[in-house]
């Protein structure tokens, strides 16, 4: 069977899900092979065993860590050239697409970002996107080169299939470019102890009605009740009640849950463009003509000071 | 010290309003307004803002790759404060893929002569975010992208990038390729003046001839993807929609229930 390459996100040997999603991906189109750089990279190869990967190619050097992108694309072009894969799968994270496009450019490849789904077809891997707010949904494939595709978060249900997952060092020269945009500090983000926000299942976010940050307490509450992610529209954030980071929308993050909670927030066009694949949607909002309400499942009008609480309350007291 | 900044901005369809797929599957263009894509406000400004703070002199040159309408972007952004504008034209780069357009850029960065190139952080249509780091790439010059905060001095481009893990700021030395997020700063209004003033800046017209690029390396035929299908997206049934008389928040407790995320 061919193989595929897949790019391992990872946090000092930890594996990110998006990674675990890919590799469940990829073993429809081949035998994936996991590419995994950096401090910790060789921490990586137990769990993506147990997720089909048959190789996992590894490399750490310090360039990963201090200086942008390129490196990582150098590693990919090395793996790359011993591997001839079939396909390339990189996680469509900011970065993810960076080194995706860099790469496809290096290898003469067409690049896919941001796909949703990806199966095998007769002309190579075809990737569901999901375009224009979602209005649209394509099927495209890479017709030239080698496809490099970016698949987004919670495309995949992660299912476990042990394979070898042989360690080999990948042998790495770095280019010329490698080192031109050098990482003179860097601040991890605090964790909030709440789940990544592309990440995850449920995700509860507030709007302008929620007015003011210190109200946004009551938003944590329900996410927290919920195990989920906190989001907030750009009204939000523009107001800084909340922090870009937590942005969902055209110009923030794109998310697709399982559970999406929109309080007091009306659901403008660059919103939802944001958050409309959700699989289901309710909202909270006073303003009964809001265009949220066209994409619910279930809209509660109301006055969400009164409403999440009582939400929260009865999540907390349901499960007990 | 002179500093030449080219700002890369594109024309896009109006994400409010009705966007469609052409037959083609290209998108299209008739069907809806279009305008200057709203993330390469945030470069404009920031071209603008880096020439105020230098004591450099500052050329900032705005280039566009799209079809005649496209003029309406460059505009926009000369009216802002733009000094020239270049607008690459040509019939043969309808449905250019971004690995096809970063090759036109590049071919027309490097005529314009650059010291930085500014960019958005993506179309507003498109939405790939790829563009700045592959022109990066042809260029073979650092890319320091996706910035909330940049700045210029003695040759060096510093910048803030704010990624999902991490914080990083960011070094390299001109030439560079820079993006800039909507967390940059808010973009300025055009005065009456600088609308005024806009009609007068030169706007230069090149073709792939200009640019040495053959009609065989861009266009929907010789794009390196394909959309093989476009379905719009089934309009969604109906929810259930309640007014909160008290118990509203315990009504979609119960729902949720129902739907087991709780």
């Amino acid at each position: 069977m061919a193989e595929v390459l897949v790019y391992v996100d990872h946090a000092d040997g930890a594996v990110r899900k998006p990674t675990l999603e890919l590799l469940t991906l990829a073993r429809r189109i081949g035998d994936p092979v996991a590419v995994a750089l950096g401090a910790g990279a060789g921490d990586t190869a137990a769990t993506l065993a147990e997720h089909g990967a048959v190789r996992v190619l590894t490399h750490e050097a310090a360039e990963y860590a201090d200086y942008l992108v390129v490196p990582k694309v150098d590693a990919l072009r090395a793996a790359h050239d011993i591997v001839s894969p079939a396909a390339v799968l990189v996680p469509s994270s900011a970065e993810g697409k960076e080194i995706a496009a860099r790469l496809a450019l290096r290898i003469g490849s067409g690049v896919i970002t941001d796909a949703i789904d990806l199966e095998a077809g007769d002309q190579g891997p075809v990737a569901t996107q999901s375009v224009f707010a979602a209005a649209y949904t394509t099927k495209s494939r890479v017709s030239k080169g080698t496809p490099v595709i970016t698949v987004k978060p919670n495309s995949a249900a992660v299912e476990p299939a042990p394979a070898a997952g042989a360690v080999e060092a990948l042998d790495v020269t770095f280019s010329e470019q490698a080192t031109g945009t050098k990482v003179t500090a860097r601040t991890p983000r605090e964790s909030t102890g709440r789940p990544e926000l592309t990440e995850a299942a449920i995700v509860v976010s507030g709007g302008r009605g929620v007015n003011g940050a210190e109200n946004f307490a009551v938003i944590e509450a329900l996410a927290d009740s919920l195990g989920a992610a906190v989001g907030a529209s750009r009204a939000a954030v523009d107001a800084g009640w909340y922090p870009h980071t937590n942005q969902v929308g055209q110009t923030g993050k794109s998310v697709s849950p399982q559970l999406y909670v929109a309080a007091g927030i009306s659901g403008a066009i660059q919103h939802r463009a944001g958050m409309q694949t959700s699989k289901t949607i309710v909202a909270i909002n006073k303003d009964a003509e809001a265009p949220i309400f066209e994409l619910v499942d279930y809209g509660v009008v109301g006055d969400l000071f009164d409403v999440v609480p009582q939400l929260t309350e009865e999540i907390v007291a349901r499960k007990g | 010290m002179s500093l030449r900044i080219v700002v890369t901005v594109k024309y896009v369809p109006d994400a409010t309003g009705d966007r469609h797929f052409a037959d083609d599957l290209t998108v299209d263009r008739d069907d809806v307004d279009g305008l200057l894509s709203e993330l390469d406000e945030y470069a404009v400004e920031q071209a603008l803002r880096i020439s105020e703070n230098s004591d450099d002199d500052v050329e900032i040159t705005v280039l566009t790759v799209g079809p005649e309408d496209a003029k309406d972007a460059l505009r926009k952004a000369l009216s802002m404060g733009a000094d020239k504008a270049i607008h690459v034209e040509d019939d043969d780069l309808h449905g250019t893929d971004a690995i096809g357009t970063s090759l036109v850029l590049a071919k027309a960065v490097e005529k314009a002569g650059y010291d930085l190139v500014i960019s958005g952080m993506a179309s507003t249509d498109g939405t790939m975010g790829v563009v700045p780091a592959l022109l990066a790439e042809r260029l073979g010059v650092p890319q320091v992208t996706l910035l909330s905060e940049v700045s210029v001095e003695d040759g060096t481009v510093k910048g803030r990038r704010d990624g999902d893990a991490a914080t990083e700021r960011l070094e390299a030395a001109l030439p560079a390729v820079v993006s800039v997020t909507d967390q940059s700063g808010e973009a300025r209004y055009p005065s009456f003046k600088g609308i005024m003033a806009a009609k007068k800046k030169p706007v230069e017209s090149w073709d792939l001839s200009d640019l040495d690029v053959d009609a065989d390396e861009v266009g929907l035929e010789n794009a390196w993807t394909t959309v093989d299908g476009a379905t719009e997206r089934p309009a969604r049934t109906a929810g259930t929609i309640v007014k909160d008389e008290g118990e509203g928040g315990r009504q979609l407790a119960e729902f949720l229930a129902g739907q087991k995320f709780v």
